[in-house]
């Protein structure tokens, strides 16, 4: 199971290599609410832009966006597919938009998606070094050597992340590589996903002729491309309101530890919204993105905002309500998010980091006054974030709701090390030949 | 700001914002973006109602992902093209009268342009060679002016001119003004050589320049004789300069066997020259007739064929006068 799981992740890695080689590559964010889809170049090392001043990163991306489109998701719901026909229609549909604008063909995606219940595991192992120094061998060694709980059936590891490496008793290596000692240990973030999620979502993207080069969290990219670097290094989380789910993730030293999910999202608002006005989903959301708010004032009683509606019944069309009855649908709903996001939060231990900066990003972080509201329920410390500029990403999706997209280019130039980048000892592998080659026939024939 | 309209099309984020009727057709408002030119009945075919769903089926999705392949692109550009124009040019030409008449026309330009008076050449000057080289010259290049410049193969001229005997070098070239220019350079006849089957003359080289009637003719010019004598002209002129001191007396030099020279006087004298060194051998023979008046006397032969041992026959007469003489010693026989 572990070394199938090593097998195809590996397999994912050896893709993106040669989607680097080839030097385009797609970005795929599922979400409920719509399919992002970026097309990047590789143009090897970052340059530093047209008019010399320094870019993004200091010029270090080394990619540049060439195509961006979206489409409405379809068949997504609490970002995992239910509808495969229709999420492959949609993917296509973005897919082909953004290879329009870029002009070339893309054959290797990698994908984000935020559902799929994941849950954060904390590991850590310790061994004795063979020799002096800490080999890559050594640093394969001792991540083979934690003992992984017993996730359930039915879940598959996403992420597995060294977070932290400490050699005899000193503590916080980011890289122990090539370093003296006697003893490593390690501390390692896992998360794992329901595995019939990825499943759907890699036979989606299969079904669309594409080669999967990648595939990560949602939670996780976002948290990339929002938080600045410092809030990285410090602690900080990272809150993703997406349409249909609320991501949560944490980050330590650059290295996320803690990643949830909640099955809430603007989506739910604009629910609320359609049926306490009995209005249409589309009415909903266009009266939410241009009224909607969730604090009121005096002045919002009245601000009356036209419901509309094409019945042919006179007085059913000219309905109108006032912002402050609106912010009244809207603000519980946000509030009900927000106490989730806080419970996952405390689950996690958040309150005792050393810094306890949160991040708001994501399409529903733009309802007004939501900071306001975020401050009384998560803490002092909220801000909203965008994503990171990154080389020729158009204006019009530099929105908060393009952060896990964004995250996921980063991701996608620069992973980080993760489990299956390093060997797995020898002798693992050869204990049980036998059994993998009579698993193989079975596979193939 | 995008449309808050419930639409599935793909909204495409660009760079710089579509201008002019792009941008009527990408804002996504499709039912402000009428087309200009409708066509009745087309409803049919397009796009049904309103449930318009803008997802590329997985054939039109795979049409352009394989049109965004390089190669596939660059071959529609520039190999469908040639291809087709290959494939018209093929079929034109598959029938045979086609190509005939493209052949007919192409060669009437062709003769047309040959034709011109520019490239005319009415008539053949040959320079430096005499009357009768002329005449030969103009009988072995049968031209008929005025022709085309084009259809003179000049080299061939050339080769055949080159080829008659007199001619030692030509060269041969088209001047302006429509003249086929005959530069000769005729051998000069330097030796008179006679064999059984008639008179000729010869070059330097020994190349044969011309037959002739008579001796008389040339009477200038030294008289050589003997088979494979021509191979040795420059041997034997030698010889003729060397023997220039005898003035009229020298008769010729006859080629002996292929292999030596007879310098042959009048009165019936030989001088019999070796194989080897024979200027040499006639310089010794000089030289004692210059002392002793050898060739004056009754000698008929002299052979210088053994170097150590020159030898000289007397004539009958002398040697039978010779006997009768009474030679007197002074011991008294």
């Amino acid at each position: 199971m572990m070394t199938d799981l090593y097998q195809s992740q590996r397999a994912m890695r050896q893709m993106r290599r040669q989607a680097m080689q080839r030097g385009v590559v797609a970005i795929l964010d599922v979400g409920s609410s719509k399919i992002a889809c970026l097309v990047l170049r590789f143009d090897g090392t970052g340059r530093l832009s047209e008019d010399n001043s320094i870019g993004s990163l200091a010029g270090q991306t080394g990619f540049r966006v060439i195509g961006a489109a979206t489409t409405r998701s379809r068949g997504v719901q609490f970002g995992e597919v239910t509808a495969m026909q229709e999420t492959e229609r949609a993917i296509r549909t973005a897919l082909q938009a953004a290879q329009k604008m870029a002009d070339i063909r893309v054959d290797h995606v990698i994908a984000s998606f935020s559902g799929a219940n994941p849950r954060s595991y904390g590991l850590d192992a310790q061994v004795d070094l063979e020799g002096q120094v800490v080999s890559e061998a050594e640093v394969g060694r001792v991540l083979n050597a934690c003992d992984v709980p017993d996730y359930g059936a039915g879940r598959e590891v996403l992420h597995a992340q060294p977070v932290n490496f400490a050699l005899d008793n000193r503590s916080g290596l980011i890289d122990p590589r090539g370093q003296m000692g006697q003893s490593l240990a390690v501390d390692m973030h896992m998360l794992t996903v329901d595995a019939v999620a990825i499943q759907n979502i890699v036979r989606c993207i299969k079904r669309c002729d594409l080669e999967l080069a990648g595939i990560a969290n949602s939670a996780y990219v976002s948290g990339i491309s929002a938080l600045v670097e410092d809030e990285q290094e410090l602690g900080a989380a990272c809150i993703d309101m997406g349409g249909g789910t609320t991501s949560v993730s944490i980050f330590m030293k650059k290295h996320m530890i803690y990643a949830d999910c909640v099955r809430m999202g603007g989506d739910h608002v604009t629910a609320d919204i359609s049926m306490g006005l009995g209005v249409p989903a589309a009415v909903a959301e266009r009266i939410k993105t241009f009224n909607g708010g969730v604090h009121a004032t005096g002045a919002d009683d009245r601000d009356l905002i036209d419901i509309g509606g094409d019945t042919g019944d006179w007085e059913h069309d000219r309905r109108t309500v006032s912002r402050a009855e609106l912010i009244g649908i809207m603000r519980p709903r946000v509030e009900e998010i927000l106490e989730e996001v806080r419970v996952r939060l405390d689950a996690a231990g958040f309150e005792h980091m050393p810094s306890q900066q949160i991040v708001l990003t994501g399409g529903g972080s733009q309802i007004m006054g939501l900071d306001g509201l975020a401050t009384r329920i998560l803490g002092q410390r909220v801000r909203l974030g965008r994503p990171l500029r990154v080389h020729g990403l158009p204006q019009s999706a530099t929105g908060p709701g393009f952060s896990s997209a964004v995250g996921l280019s980063l991701f996608a130039a620069h992973p980080q090390d993760e489990w299956w980048d390093f060997e797995i000892p020898v002798d693992t592998y050869a204990a049980r030949p036998f059994k993998r080659a009579m698993r193989w026939f079975r596979d193939n024939w | 700001m995008q449309p808050l309209r419930a639409t599935r099309a793909p909204v495409i984020h660009r760079s710089k914002p579509l201008a002019g009727p792009d941008a009527d057709f990408a804002s996504g408002d499709r039912h402000e973006a009428e087309p200009k030119l409708r066509l009745r009945g087309a409803k049919l075919f397009g796009r049904k109602s309103q449930r318009f769903d803008p997802a590329p089926s997985r054939m039109s999705y795979r049409l352009q992902r394989w049109m965004l392949t390089p190669g596939v692109r660059r071959g529609l550009k520039v190999g469908l093209p040639i291809a087709a124009v290959c494939a018209a040019i093929g079929l034109y030409f598959s029938a045979e009268d086609r190509r005939e008449a493209v052949v007919a026309y192409v060669s009437d330009i062709k003769t047309s342009i040959q034709q011109r008076p520019e490239f005319m050449v009415n008539l053949m000057a040959i320079d430096g060679a005499g009357t009768n080289l002329s005449e030969d010259i103009r009988e072995v290049v049968p031209l008929d002016f005025p022709m085309s410049s084009w259809d003179l193969d000049v080299e061939q001229i050339r080769d055949t001119i080159t080829g008659l005997d007199p001619v030692k070098s030509a060269t041969v070239r088209v001047r302006p003004g429509g003249v086929l220019q005959v530069d000769v350079v005729e051998r000069k006849p330097v030796i008179v050589w006679r064999t059984r089957s008639g008179i000729e003359l010869l070059d330097e080289t020994g190349a044969h320049v011309e037959r002739i009637a008579s001796r008389k003719d040339h009477s200038q010019l030294p008289l050589i004789a003997g088979k494979g004598a021509d191979a040795y002209v420059g041997e034997a002129l030698q010889l003729v300069t060397t023997a220039r001191s005898l003035g009229t007396r020298v008769r010729g030099l006859v080629r002996i066997g292929e292999r030596r020279w007879d310098l042959v006087l009048d009165r019936g004298q030989r001088i019999m020259l070796p194989t080897e060194k024979p200027v040499r051998a006639l310089e010794r023979v000089l030289a004692v007739n210059e002392v002793q008046d050898l060739l004056e006397r009754d000698v008929a032969v002299v052979d210088m064929r053994l170097g150590q041992r020159p030898t000289i026959r007397m004539t009958k007469a002398a040697s039978e006068d010779w006997w009768n003489t009474k030679v007197t010693v002074g011991n008294g026989q």
